[in-house]
């Protein structure tokens, strides 16, 4: 057990970096296609902790929620990637600074 | 009779309703009818039980209704008390009542307001009907607040005039302050005694306290009720308000301003003479204050010019007398002088309506003079009140005040000569009202000549009776050395305290009549003198703007009583009330109140920066939050 806790924490170091990166990127990045990029990144990186924990725990369950956010997060990107391409239509950028029509 | 009792004051009440609802849909005509008709009805019913009280079959009936307050171990009931005293109380106010009432379809049948004079005047006696029916000290003040109310509503009948509204104003505000004592007397009657029922408190008072030992409880109950008192009945310190109040109706004057309003106060302490009884601290307070304000107010009238100003005058001073019988414990001569005054009050104040009738509106003496030949029915009849209020035999006030005398020197022979000189002054100024008015030569404009006429009927039958009345309305009490029996006195004994029941005449009859003949033959006196003074010198009071000597100046400007209680009372009360403007309304409470306001104002200002619609910031805001939602749960 202890060469596998060994290994858990190998993975949750990983998936924490790679889901700071996702953080920084939405936060820094201006080009709205890299913030969606960056959130897929937060995502897969809870994915692999999901996988990392079911196989630590010799349960399945963990791996069936992957699957189950891959499909939702395809959903979403679909959704996200039309709404994208509407704004582009509309405004002429993909610059996230020049969406500030939350206000209205 | 007993089951028609509640009938009393409620046909009054509907005659309100009916009049105040309707009010301008009901003729003139209807108005009065409903109006006197509901008195009229209501003093029959006294009238039987006044028969029933007479005859022994109803001694004092307690008649409850149902319960108003219960609270605890206090309950009060809304009930009724038929007895000697309330029934003679009664039979005055719906007696005279009636007659003022009738006087007034005729004074005020061409005034706009008259449907709203008949409500007030209607609403006004079922009020004061319940003061005096009460059974206990609550319903009382139910009527004692009701009837200053009405007070209020009729001296500022006329209310387009401001003036008239300031003296209704200030006639409410000083009964308030009596109010106060009345109110705070009857609390301090709840925690002595736990009730306010008469006799219940009554029964308690004599088992709890024995006469001679000092109460201090006792002694301020009666003094907060006399307070109360002092305001209702225009005594010392609170009596301005009376002569004020002459700006109402002249027939309101009469029947609210002298026959029966200004009476609850000595009503009340009759009613409670128990109590006082056992305070004979509160009862020389009140010999006092009596005896004061029945001769200040007396002085004052000598000097008045306005006809109805020295009626009101005439009014406090008589009511001083009231108290300076209550003050020596003779509650029932008090009673006595209450009913007799109200006959030739109200007859002189009816008197003085018609000459105003006549004069159109004219009040000032000054201008009258020689009416009697325009005016025979009102000059016979105002004469009568004159010389009954006077006190000359056998007209109605030589009795009641003959009797009051009598106390008086069974006192002190010092508290007679003042009584008497009191009652000289009365004369004075009475006759010298006469001898202006009736006599010499007409002194007001030629368009007012022309214009003088007897009142109609409706307004000189209720002079007729109540001339009757001042006449033969002193026999219920003739002295026993006139060969005569004290009725009255026989007839209220149940009221009065057995402590009191002593205070039959130590005078021996030579003694007595004596004392009749001095004071008799000194008004005799006063009225030759101011015979001599008004009609063959033919003196006229100076026209306003001259010059008088200074006692003269000083009376006439009423002691400058007035101006006395605007520097002291309302001049501080108005810096006071500035000063809590500017300080605590402005400087304090509007700042802390607009400060709150300004706040969130400036906050939200803040705050709104948040809201740019900037995605990218939101998205900030939301990964800050986050963060901070799992700070707080790591260190909580």
């Amino acid at each position: 057990m202890q060469v596998l806790s060994n290994t858990v924490n190998n993975y949750l170091v990983l998936a924490s970096i790679l889901f700071a990166i996702g953080v920084m990127g939405v936060l820094v990045r201006r080009n709205i296609i890299i913030i969606f990029m960056s959130i897929e990144l937060m995502l897969n990186a809870i994915n692999l902790l999901l996988v990392a924990f079911s196989v630590f725990h010799n349960d399945a369950s963990g791996q069936v929620f992957v699957f189950f956010i891959m499909a939702v997060a395809a959903a979403e990107v679909t959704v996200g990637l039309a709404i994208l391409v509407m704004i582009y239509r509309n405004t002429g950028s993909v610059d996230i600074n020049s969406l500030n029509k939350l206000k209205w | 009779m007993l089951q028609l009792a509640w009938l009393i004051p409620v046909l009054p009440l509907i005659g309100f309703l009916i009049i105040g609802l309707a009010n301008k849909k009901l003729n003139k005509a209807l108005v009065g009818i409903i109006g006197c008709g509901s008195i009229l009805g209501s003093f029959l019913i006294v009238l039987s039980l006044l028969i029933n009280v007479l005859n022994g079959s109803i001694q004092s009936e307690t008649l409850t209704y149902f319960n108003w307050i219960s609270a605890g171990s206090l309950d009060i009931k809304l009930s009724f008390l038929i007895d000697p005293l309330s029934v003679t109380m009664m039979t005055i106010i719906t007696g005279v009542g009636f007659l003022i009432h009738l006087y007034s379809a005729g004074y005020m049948s061409h005034d706009e307001g008259f449907a709203r004079y008949f409500a007030y005047l209607n609403l006004f006696v079922f009020s004061m009907l319940i003061l005096v029916m009460g059974s206990n000290f609550l319903v009382l003040f139910a009527g004692w607040e009701g009837v200053g109310l009405c007070s209020y509503l009729l001296i500022g009948f006329w209310f387009k005039n401001n003036d008239y509204n300031n003296a209704a104003k200030k006639a409410f505000i000083m009964n308030r302050i009596g109010d106060l004592g009345f109110l705070l007397g009857m609390l301090l009657i709840i925690v002595t005694f736990g009730s306010l029922e008469y006799s219940v408190v009554f029964e308690q008072a004599q088992t709890i306290f024995k006469p001679g030992v000092a109460q201090p409880v006792l002694i301020a109950i009666t003094l907060l009720l006399f307070l109360g008192a002092t305001g209702k009945s225009a005594q010392i310190p609170l009596y301005t308000w009376l002569p004020d109040a002459m700006a109402g109706p002249t027939p309101v004057s009469a029947l609210i301003h002298a026959a029966t309003m200004v009476t609850a106060g000595i009503y009340m302490i009759v009613r409670s003479n128990v109590l006082f009884s056992l305070a004979p601290f509160t009862l020389e307070v009140i010999e006092i204050i009596g005896l004061t304000t029945a001769l200040f107010a007396a002085t004052i009238g000598l000097v008045q010019n306005d006809i109805k100003k020295v009626l009101a005058y005439s009014t406090v001073s008589q009511l001083g007398y009231m108290f300076f019988a209550l003050g020596m414990g003779a509650y029932s001569t008090a009673i006595f002088h209450v009913a007799t005054h109200a006959f030739f009050k109200a007859l002189l104040f009816l008197g003085a309506g018609s000459v105003i009738h006549a004069m159109s509106g004219e009040q000032d003496i000054r201008s009258m003079g020689g009416l009697w030949k325009k005016l025979p029915i009102t000059f016979a009849t105002f004469i009568i009140g004159t010389v009954a209020i006077a006190g000359i035999p056998p007209f109605a006030g030589f009795f009641s005040k003959d009797e009051i005398l009598a106390h008086a020197y069974e006192h002190s022979p010092i508290l007679w000569v003042l009584g008497v000189l009191g009652a000289l002054m009365t004369t004075f100024y009475m006759f010298r009202l006469v001898f202006l008015t009736f006599f010499g030569s007409f002194r007001g404009t030629d368009h007012q000549k022309s214009h003088l006429h007897e009142s109609p009927l409706i307004m000189t039958i209720p002079l007729m009776v109540l001339a009757v009345l001042s006449v033969i309305g002193g026999f219920v009490g003739v002295p026993e050395v006139l060969g005569g029996h004290n009725f009255l006195k026989s007839f209220l004994s149940p009221v009065i305290a057995p402590i009191n029941q002593h205070t039959e005449h130590a005078l021996s009859h030579s003694t007595e009549l004596m004392l009749m003949g001095i004071s008799v033959g000194a008004v005799l006196l006063v009225i030759i003198i101011a015979a001599i003074v008004y009609i063959s010198k033919k003196a006229v009071p100076s026209p306003e703007g001259s010059d008088l000597s200074a006692p003269h100046k000083v009376l006439y400007n009423k002691y400058y009583i007035d101006e006395i209680y605007r520097t002291l009372v309302v001049k501080p009360l108005y810096w006071l009330g500035d000063i809590f403007y500017k300080v605590f309304e402005i400087k304090i409470i509007d700042n802390f109140v607009n400060a709150w306001g300004k706040g969130i104002d400036r906050g939200s200002a803040g705050l709104r920066f948040l809201q740019n619609g900037s995605i990218s910031f939101y998205m900030f805001a939301m990964v800050i939050g986050i963060i901070l939602i799992l700070f707080f749960n790591t260190i909580i």
